[in-house]
């Protein structure tokens, strides 16, 4: 193995000569990801939303129970979605295991109880303030809806680039339903396991630094939203 | 009980509320007519039961016995929508000054050309015109409460409900509020209010209700109220005395 400032180094250099190969796997990861978390947002703010108006019997347990799902063990959720779409599986006749799509549907089971549990907690903050104020002006406990979502949104970002931390990070799930095949299903995080393995640190060291950067500019950008709602008064806490 | 002003208006009756949360009796109205021309004020201490009553006049809050008379008929979703109410903390949502105001004419279904000269007369009625783009979040609390007051009559209220809508505004922004509510009551609009203040009461009620315990301790025109008080309790609490 050699030493690890030269690693550093070709990696450094990896990054900065923009390595076709591994921007390729950045672009896939981004592209996984951010598609897996706008699904999320589709279902997860919904639901969320839902639960955080909506009066019935085991709404608590249900929302014990989407909390609790935040925590899901991603290699869990993989062997889930692999038992779906492999062959014998329920989903088998569409062919998706190993591509993708396979790996957007497992982060999308992990992202959405995330996105669903903070935007109950964040519309279910807003409603109590709002609530009279609503009816006051005949607006509907279902029509609230969207008004609390809308209202709500600086919050719901933040909750979007918290799954979206969660989706891009994630290795376990995608290495099971994606199968780490070169060129079609290789992410950031399969691929620094991989050669890490093989011992090409290089390649692992600049996805890393990668990695690293994104988490750095998804934390900040939740950061400068966080000061722009403290500043507009906008801060739901 | 004294006589009371002639009845207009939207008949906004009360008969026999009454309201209890473990085991204490929160509200109890025998009977209460709040019908006059003019402002009505509901005047008592802390704890009495006046933003209670209020909300249970606007619909807010059922009470567990009793009726909230409106327009000769139990008060229903249709004459809650006849109605508006501003809170003594204003809530306003996230968004602009003038899309505060927009979002209650959309659900109205004005054309967007009305809507827009709707919100620039009620902009410049609250003196806000300067404050249309800025969020409303970001306005003093005296420009808040007039953002407030200016969306309830943006829905064309017949009554207009308020709650101590200046019990945290300095006498200036307390004035600018107090001419909003004269203008909206010389318009016709029927203004129901809170408040602890004797001074407001003395400036803008036509008529008083004060409220002790969860009941109506003294009704009546302002000034015989005010001025020749015939219960103990109205007595006490207009002497400035201290009154729980």
């Amino acid at each position: 193995m050699q030493g690890f400032a030269e690693e550093f180094r070709m990696a450094v250099s990896l990054i900065l000569q923009g390595d076709a190969e591994l921007w390729a796997i950045v672009m896939l990861s981004l592209r996984v990801s951010v598609l897996a978390v706008l699904i999320s947002a589709l279902i997860g703010m919904p639901i969320g939303a839902a639960l955080a108006v909506a009066r019935f019997p085991g709404r608590r347990a249900l929302i014990i129970l989407m909390n609790a799902l935040m925590g899901l063990p991603p290699v869990v959720v993989g062997l889930l979605v692999y038992l779906m779409l492999s062959r014998s599986g329920p989903l088998g006749v569409l062919e998706l295991l190993y591509t993708p799509i396979a790996m957007i549907i497992a982060q999308v089971v992990l992202v959405t109880p995330i996105i669903a549990a903070l935007t109950r907690q964040v519309v279910e903050m807003l409603a109590e303030e709002y609530a009279e104020q609503l009816r006051s002006l005949g607006v509907s406990r279902l029509s609230s809806v969207p008004v609390l979502l809308w209202d709500a949104r600086l919050a719901l970002v933040t909750a979007l680039l918290a799954g979206f931390g969660r989706a891009i990070a994630e290795v376990g799930a995608v290495i099971i339903v994606g199968g780490n095949i070169n060129h079609v299903t290789r992410v950031m995080t399969t691929t620094i396991a991989l050669e890490t393995s093989k011992g090409n640190l290089a390649l692992a060291l600049a996805l890393g630094a990668i990695l690293i950067g994104i988490a750095v500019a998804v934390n900040a950008m939740v950061s400068a939203l966080t000061l722009r709602a403290e500043q507009e008064g906008l801060r739901h806490a | 009980m004294r006589d009371l002003a002639p009845e207009t208006g939207a008949g906004l009756k009360v008969r026999g509320l009454r309201l209890a949360r473990k085991g204490s009796v929160l509200l109890d109205v025998a009977e209460l007519r709040l019908d006059g021309p003019g402002p009505t004020l509901i005047l008592g201490p802390n704890g009495a039961g006046k933003s209670l009553l209020l909300r249970c006049l606007h619909g807010l809050i059922s009470a567990d016995q009793g009726q909230v008379l409106y327009r000769g008929g139990v008060l229903t979703a249709e004459h809650m929508a006849r109605q508006a109410m501003v809170f003594q903390q204003p809530v306003l949502l996230r968004r602009s000054v003038a899309a505060n105001l927009d979002f209650v004419l959309k659900r109205q279904g004005l054309s967007r050309e009305i809507r827009k000269a709707r919100i620039s007369a009620l902009l410049a009625e609250g003196g806000l015109q300067d404050k249309a783009r800025q969020s409303a979040r970001s306005l003093s609390g005296g420009e808040a409460q007039r953002l407030a007051i200016l969306r309830a009559l943006a829905t064309d209220p017949e009554t207009l409900f308020l709650d101590e809508p200046t019990s945290a505004l300095d006498p200036s922004a307390t004035q600018v509020i107090e001419q909003m509510i004269r203008r909206a009551s010389a318009r016709g609009v029927r203004i129901v209010m809170v408040t602890h203040d004797i001074g407001q009461a003395r400036r803008l009620a036509a008529d008083i209700v004060m409220m002790q315990g969860g009941r109506v301790v003294e009704q009546g025109a302002a000034k015989q109220v005010l001025d020749a008080p015939i219960t103990q309790a109205a007595r006490r609490y207009l002497a400035g005395g201290l009154v729980t």
